[in-house]
């Protein structure tokens, strides 16, 4: 009955190709980036070790290993969370439990997508006229997470903000019948049911919060510290910055350290990335509503 | 969220509790607000000393000598770095454009199930890559391949750093555009399906129109992280002063400028004055490329509310 006609063998024709071409984009996009990954860890595999990792650098880190660039990393990341979580989840509470659709909400809006898109650069700008020069903080751990605390509050707070709207609002009406406060909803619907939700939020931020360079170079991370930092008034160390030090900066650094960096700071930050996509996909197959 | 009928009177605990945490949700909104003010009080306020002395609109725009640590004569021209960021910026958009809206519209229209999930993960995976990895990349990966194949004496300049920046940004293309792709209502698509349409045409018909504000959107966040990418374009475009005339020529990006200056210069100085000016610049550019996408989205938003049905995601970061 449904005959093929020509027009139609043709159209058809035209939209394997389309597809093909597509595909084809798709995989140009992702599979260069596969390559230099796969170089990585071949070039950079064979620095790693115990050693590598849980020992001081030496001679002007020509050798040894890169353990106060982790721990710095551990200090930066730990203090930006504490500053940020309790922000980004008060101005995410607010955004989706609170503001109504007025000028006001939308300037927030407007305010949080730049944050996001403000150069890192710029972030470091601030960073040291605010934290470091205004508040007296110094260059220091406190300084350099307040930074990254502002510069990857939007992560947490478009997280947190979608995970709390997931949450359906038959729940929330519910509560309110039975006479509870809005605060009371929050505390005892809203958040129990999105709290997974924020927290691939939160391991995002880590994620995006260890890989930045540009807004601690000037705010409290340093290119050589030869101890661990004792207090958030300490300069530190960092992967980041250690990376572009080495492999910039200083010479005659032999080439398989770089690389076992990279492949460090690599697979940190992918292996939280893979953690909060893969919890994501978790709470999704486990939702009840 | 609707209004909440008030309980009659009932200020007890519970309910001063409740005020209070409003207040505070309330604060925790503004504070984005406040940040985003205060980024531009306290860069304008390092920079403001050099503004009123020194800055000559002229020179800043017009000229390509950046030469502060001349001993006799400091001069402050950002041309070269506007061509250079310009031209890496320029390069990265027309390698990743194309390549970000084909990707967008095959894990939108095209693909299904698992293949689709599969390459919305690896996309967002490809966004997490920190610059500096991606500047390390530039250096020592980049660099060699584009020194062997184009037999050029030095492989850090506009290409490099183009192709660096293209990749980088193309993960974030994609997923907006692909969200506007999302946001273009199914009853557009079965219509056009049900008159006889293959699913290209479709697409090429009906979805892309009535998307393109939302491309548009995606097209110009992409330009925005190419203009403030910093570590990347540092290590890989040579950062070596140029109006750029090929593609193998070394520049040197604004960003780059102040990150590597603003380490050696003494704070209060002309110099350190103005690495603050380049971030006024960078700071007012950005802000308007991110209010332009925001208004195409809210455009793009507000038609398909009144025809059709509301969208299922925004483009918000």
């Amino acid at each position: 009955m449904f005959e093929a006609t020509a027009q139609n063998r043709s159209n058809r024709k035209v939209e394997g190709l389309f597809r093909l071409l597509f595909l084809w984009m798709t995989c140009m996009l992702i599979l260069p980036v596969a390559l230099i990954l796969g170089v990585l860890v071949y070039r950079g595999g064979p620095a790693i070790s115990w050693e590598f990792l849980f020992t001081q650098p030496l001679d002007n880190m020509t050798a040894g290993g890169i353990l106060p660039a982790l721990v710095g990393t551990v200090w930066l990341v730990v203090v930006a969370l504490i500053a940020s979580v309790p922000v980004g989840v008060a101005a995410a509470l607010y955004l989706s439990e609170y503001a109504p659709d007025n000028r006001l909400t939308r300037a927030i809006n407007l305010a949080i997508i730049n944050l996001a898109g403000v150069p890192s650069i710029v972030h470091a700008l601030f960073g040291l006229g605010a934290f470091v020069i205004f508040f007296r903080f110094g260059t220091s751990i406190l300084a350099a997470s307040l930074t990254l605390a502002v510069m990857t509050l939007p992560v947490v707070i478009v997280a947190t903000r979608e995970s709390l709207q997931t949450v359906p609002l038959a729940f929330r009406e519910a509560c309110w019948n039975m006479g509870a406060t809005r605060w009371q909803t929050i505390r005892k619907i809203v958040l129990p049911n999105a709290i997974s939700g924020i927290l691939t939020g939160v391991i995002l931020e880590v994620s995006r919060t260890s890989g930045e360079t540009a807004p601690i170079m000037f705010t409290g991370a340093a290119a050589f510290i030869p101890f661990l930092p004792q207090g958030v008034l300490d300069q530190t160390m960092a992967m980041s910055l250690h990376l572009f030090v080495i492999s910039t900066q200083v010479p005659d650094v032999p080439e398989h350290m770089p690389f076992g960096v990279a492949l460090v700071l690599i697979s940190m930050v992918l292996a939280m990335n893979g953690l909060s996509i893969a919890f994501r996909v978790y709470l999704r197959g486990r939702k009840k509503w | 969220m609707p209004e909440v009928a008030h309980a009659a009177d009932r200020r007890d605990a519970a309910w001063w509790i409740d005020r209070a945490v409003q207040i505070l949700v309330l604060a925790g909104g503004l504070s984005a607000i406040v940040f985003i003010a205060g980024i531009f009080v306290f860069i304008t306020r390092e920079g403001a000393g050099f503004v009123f002395d020194r800055f000559d609109f002229r020179e800043f725009f017009g000229s390509p000598r950046w030469t502060p640590t001349s001993s006799h004569n400091p001069t402050y021209g950002a041309l070269a770095l506007i061509a250079g960021t310009a031209s890496v910026t320029g390069l990265a958009m027309v390698v990743s454009v194309p390549f970000s809206l084909g990707a967008a519209i095959y894990i939108g229209e095209f693909a299904t199930g698992r293949v689709r999930e599969t390459l919305k993960v690896l996309v967002e995976l490809l966004a997490a890559i920190p610059s500096v990895v991606w500047g390390f990349i530039g250096l020592s990966i980049m660099n060699p391949l584009i020194i062997q194949v184009f037999d050029v004496p030095v492989g850090l300049n506009v290409l490099n750093s183009g192709v660096i920046l293209g990749l980088m940004a193309a993960p974030i293309m994609t997923t907006i555009a692909e969200d506007a792709l999302k946001a273009v209502p199914d009853t557009y698509r079965e219509a056009a399906e049900a008159m006889g349409a293959t699913r290209w045409q479709v697409t090429l018909k009906v979805v892309l129109p009535a998307a393109r504000n939302g491309l548009v959107a995606a097209t110009l966040l992409g330009v925005g992280r190419g203009f403030g990418e910093t570590m990347a374009v540092l290590m890989a475009s040579g950062h070596s002063i140029n109006l750029p005339t090929s593609p193998f020529d070394s520049v040197r990006a604004l960003t780059a400028t102040i990150a590597a200056e603003l380490g050696e210069t003494a704070a209060g100085s002309d110099h350190y004055g103005a690495l603050f000016v380049l971030g006024i610049f960078l700071f007012l550019v950005t802000f308007a490329i991110n209010f332009a996408a925001d208004v195409f989205v809210r455009g793009g938003q507000r038609k398909h509310r009144r025809r059709g049905r509301r969208p299922a995601a925004s483009a918000n970061p």
